[in-house]
């Protein structure tokens, strides 16, 4: 078997292990930044096994269906990705998961998820251009968009050409993580004007599946992060595992540091370090390329 | 041979007995049907011959009898521009359209256009545009026939002038397939003119003083472009001794002998692909029927600019011209994305969705490298089709609840089912992953990048972002379910829905099949266009994803259906805190009475409105053009 068949098994099998964990550790280091004991780190998986046996609530007949085409095309985006496939696919595919979600919140036809809906594609709509350009910065550096040329490209991690970029990366992956102050759509945190956003609407079994394809999406996710750090040393795969539990330490912590924003502050903030951070750094790579 | 003077004739000829058929009814209805089958029989003859002989044809060396036949029709067309403008007191269209054509007769009656050439050609983007014309073209006349009835019985305010609606329809396909098949830049020229007109006068169909105004501002638009052609051969016939449109872009490849004329031709170009300053005229054609919007949008008219952009485009890698086309159209597609988020009417969506993409094919034509042409012809296709499909789906809801706004579609998947399924088909066709929009628009990023354009990758990132956001809302609209919804009387005529079945399974069909139409017709067309072996632009393995993403979506249903069978779930009402007043439409508030929910998608006009983008992004258009064009005349006289 070849190393990208491999690389898809062991995502499938420990992408929702990893992303538990992740889950876990997240809950137990906010708890512990707000002074308290907090659950254990298996705690996400509990929840998660008791939604799954639990009868699901729903408001229509297409909302299951819906949610199925977004945990399809997550897991799809990130087979995709650890497969070593094509970039900008991998970005196009995740755009799809994310478009299911919005139409699962939409068909509800309820005042609470329509606004998160509303919320969730004003994100997209703030994060899709970054997202572009990191693929593009790759393409700039390594010659290729495909996943399995850049980290054999050369020894010199991609970070060192595209800081600005990852700078961008690290910005948007608030939005994705959904954490604070860009948490419009849906948050994990209690304090909600607008109860569970996109999520209202779910339940049981059902949310079960959103729950699942959270955590398949963030380790994909990360794996983007370890993009900019992979060479073709072997060694290197650790300092990207490091780098990305640094990173989602740092999401966490600005999670617990931010009070949430309006959607303008969002937008016009996401798009000016894109353009800052992201088109100058792009600029730069194609003048000294 | 005979079958191109077929294609090229028979519409006009269809026209002129359509235009004395007064009588409504079978007669006049059958006619149309046959004359669209004939059509779609002859373009698919001449499609399996082209590709069967795997030659590029060219035709007609001697045409004086034709070049004079067409200078007469010129001056009757100048006629009819100059009438119109007086009439309705519009001088300034009676000079442009005086000032290109006397310049065209002079060089005519100064035997200046009489050089050696080659009148007719048939290469493989001319197969291409012939299908596209031709099949959706056709389509749409076929649905006009069901449309009309309705429309006039809708609006009954308005003269029936149907005779004249579907001659000029006819004239149009003509005057496309003409300018397909030309090759001598004086066809071309007097075939771009026809298609002045024609928009011209279809725009203007419903004779109210909105229509008549935005019909003025079409043909001046249009007319201006027109002045640009017409400098442009004068320029090359006196100058440089060419009438062919492929010769002149041989010599313009890599010198700069040529930019005159090719900066001018690329002028008219971006007039007529309505891009910006120059989108007005295409915003304003909605006041028509839907018919004619879904023509102008997909089929003809714009298509015609991007053609001559496509056919120009190795002529305008790396200089000025092309600078100019990729600025303009890399600007114009992600100003009018934003521009289409505040839009709230469903034509007024597609419209601008319509320039923007045309913003993208001309960025890439202008980019001029294989890769951005490769992209930009796979665009022109998809965006034919799902657009055609679009607006005759919007005009089909609009004939059943009376609106074409978005907001009154919420729950349409409720209430008209089955036009529901083929919007979506529509939209998804427009953006959404697997299907061919994205793909091109993969090709176009990577070309961009590998031509160092910055500037271009910026708006496309940004353009990609909002043209997401105003489609997706769109869809949202579509897919919520409302409780106890009544489906509505379904007013859509057999005609409206063969024409608009047939186009959402072409659709379908070239989004599996893109592969094929790539290799057989746009990779053999770039070899001959840029005279060499062109690599294959994507990848199979990417191709297999794309196909498998389709997969996946079509078993979808299936296998949820299967894996939820047997599981119980609880339906109930939608949560409002709960103040639901007995159903998910209304609920109770602060007072105790009961009030109705309304959920409106997000327009954000003080961000992304009119008002506040549409004309300092008009002037920064305006200013790009005109300076350019200075820079480059003044620089290569």
């Amino acid at each position: 078997m070849n190393a990208s068949v491999i690389s898809v098994i062991l995502y499938l099998l420990l992408g929702p292990v990893v992303g538990g964990l992740l889950a876990g550790s997240d809950r137990k280091i906010t708890a512990r930044m707000q002074g308290r004991q907090g659950p254990s780190v298996l705690q996400p998986f509990y929840d998660l096994f008791k939604l799954f046996n639990k009868q699901a609530v729903v408001v229509n007949n297409v909302q299951d269906f819906l949610v199925w085409g977004f945990l399809v095309f997550i897991v799809f985006t990130g087979c995709l990705f650890f497969s070593g496939g094509d970039l900008l696919l991998v970005f196009f595919a995740l755009t799809l998961a994310g478009i299911f979600f919005i139409m699962s919140a939409c068909s509800a036809n309820s005042p609470y998820s329509s606004m998160g809906a509303q919320r969730e594609l004003m994100q997209m709509m703030a994060y899709e251009p970054m997202v572009l350009l990191v693929g593009i910065g790759f393409y700039i550096v390594t010659g290729s968009f495909a996943v399995k040329d850049i980290i054999v490209f050369s020894n010199i991690p991609a970070i060192v050409y595209m800081p600005g970029i990852f700078l961008g990366f690290l910005w948007i992956l608030v939005i994705k993580f959904r954490k604070s102050p860009f948490d419009l759509s849906t948050t994990h945190h209690a304090h909600q004007e607008m109860v569970k956003g996109l999520t209202t609407e779910l339940s049981g079994n059902i949310l079960a599946l959103v729950e699942l394809s959270h955590w398949y999406e963030n380790v994909f996710l990360l794996g983007i992060v370890g993009l900019f750090v992979m060479t073709s040393d072997w060694w290197s795969g650790l300092i990207a595992v490091a780098v990305c539990i640094l990173s989602y330490f740092l999401e966490i912590l600005v999670d617990n540091t931010f009070p949430r924003v309006k959607w303008e502050v969002m937008l016009k903030s996401t798009w000016i370090v894109t353009l800052i951070a992201g088109v100058i750094n792009i600029m730069i790579l194609t003048l000294i390329k | 041979m005979p079958v191109i003077a077929f294609l090229i004739c028979f519409p006009f000829f269809a026209a002129a007995i359509l235009s004395f058929m007064k009588k409504h009814g079978k007669t006049r209805k059958y006619f149309i049907f046959t004359c669209c089958i004939l059509i779609v029989a002859a373009v698919l003859y001449f499609v399996t011959d082209a590709l069967l002989s795997g030659k590029n044809a060219t035709y007609l060396t001697e045409t004086h009898a034709v070049d004079t036949l067409m200078l007469v029709a010129e001056i009757g067309i100048m006629g009819l521009v100059i009438y119109y403008g007086v009439r309705y007191k519009k001088y300034y269209v009676a000079l442009l359209s005086a000032a290109q054509t006397g310049l065209i007769v002079w060089l005519e009656l100064s035997g200046g256009s009489e050089i050696e050439g080659m009148h007719i050609v048939a290469d493989k983007l001319t197969i291409i545009m012939c299908l596209i014309i031709g099949v959706i073209g056709t389509l749409i006349c076929v649905y006009a026939v069901g449309y009309m009835k309705d429309y006039h019985a809708h609006h009954t305010d308005f003269k029936d002038r149907r005779p004249f609606f579907f001659a000029m329809l006819f004239v149009f396909l003509g005057a496309m397939f003409g300018l397909v098949f030309s090759s001598n830049l004086t066809w071309i020229y007097f075939f771009w003119e026809i298609t002045s007109i024609c928009s011209f006068l279809l725009i203007g169909y419903n004779k109210s003083q909105e229509a008549i105004n935005n019909s003025f501002k079409a043909l001046w638009m249009n007319l201006l472009g027109g002045l640009g052609f017409a400098v442009a051969i004068v320029y090359c016939a006196k100058q440089l001794h060419v009438v062919e449109l492929e010769k002149l872009v041989t010599m313009g490849t890599g010198t700069e002998i040529a930019l005159i004329p090719v900066i001018l031709l690329a002028f008219a170009g971006l007039t007529k692909s309505a891009q910006m300053p120059f989108s007005g005229w295409l915003l304003g054609a909605m006041v028509a029927p839907t018919p004619t919007s879904a023509l102008l949008h997909s089929a003809t008219m714009v298509k015609a600019g991007v053609y001559l952009l496509i056919r120009l485009a190795p002529a305008l890698s790396g200089n000025l011209a092309g600078m100019m086309v990729t600025t303009v159209g890399g600007f114009t597609f992600f100003i009018t994305s934003l521009l289409a988020i505040s839009q709230s009417d469903g034509k007024k969506v597609l419209a601008y969705s319509t320039i923007s993409n045309l913003g993208l094919i001309t960025a890439c034509a202008g980019v001029g490298l294989h890769e951005a042409v490769w992209a930009g012809v796979l665009l022109m296709m998809f965006h034919a089709v799902s657009k055609s499909l679009m607006f005759l789906s919007v005009g089909a809801v609009e004939n059943s609840i009376g609106s074409r706004n978005i907001e009154d579609m919420h729950g349409l998947i409720v209430k008209l089912p089955e036009l529901a399924f083929i919007m979506i088909v529509g939209i998804a066709g427009m953006f959404l992953a697997p299907f061919g929009m994205l793909i091109s628009k993969w090709a176009a990023l990577k070309a961009f990048v590998d031509s160092n354009s910055v500037l271009l990758v910026i708006f496309v990132v940004f353009g990609s972002s909002s043209t997401l956001f105003y489609w997706t809302k769109w869809l949202g609209k579509l897919v919520a379910m409302i409780h106890n919804s009544e489906r509505l009387p379904n007013t859509t005529k057999g005609s409206e829905w063969f024409s608009l079945i047939s186009q959402a399974f072409i659709m379908i069909a070239l989004c599996i099949s893109f592969p094929v139409a790539s290799l057989y017709l746009v990779e053999p067309f770039l070899g001959d266009m840029f005279h060499n072996e062109v690599p294959a632009i994507i990848s199979s393995g990417n191709v297999n994803i794309m196909l498998m993403m389709l997969c996946m979506i079509v078993i979808l249903p299936i296998a949820v259906r299967l894996l939820t069978f047997g599981k119980k779930k609880k339906v109930v009402m939608s949560y409002m805190g709960g103040g639901n007043a007995g159903n998910d439409r209304s609920f109770v508030d602060s007072f105790g009475d009961k009030k109705g929910m309304y959920l409106a998608n997000w327009y954000m006009e003080d961000y992304f409105g009119e008002k506040k983008l549409l004309m300092p992004s008009l002037v920064l258009a305006a200013a790009a053009i005109i300076i350019l064009m200075v820079i480059a005349i003044g620089g290569a006289l």
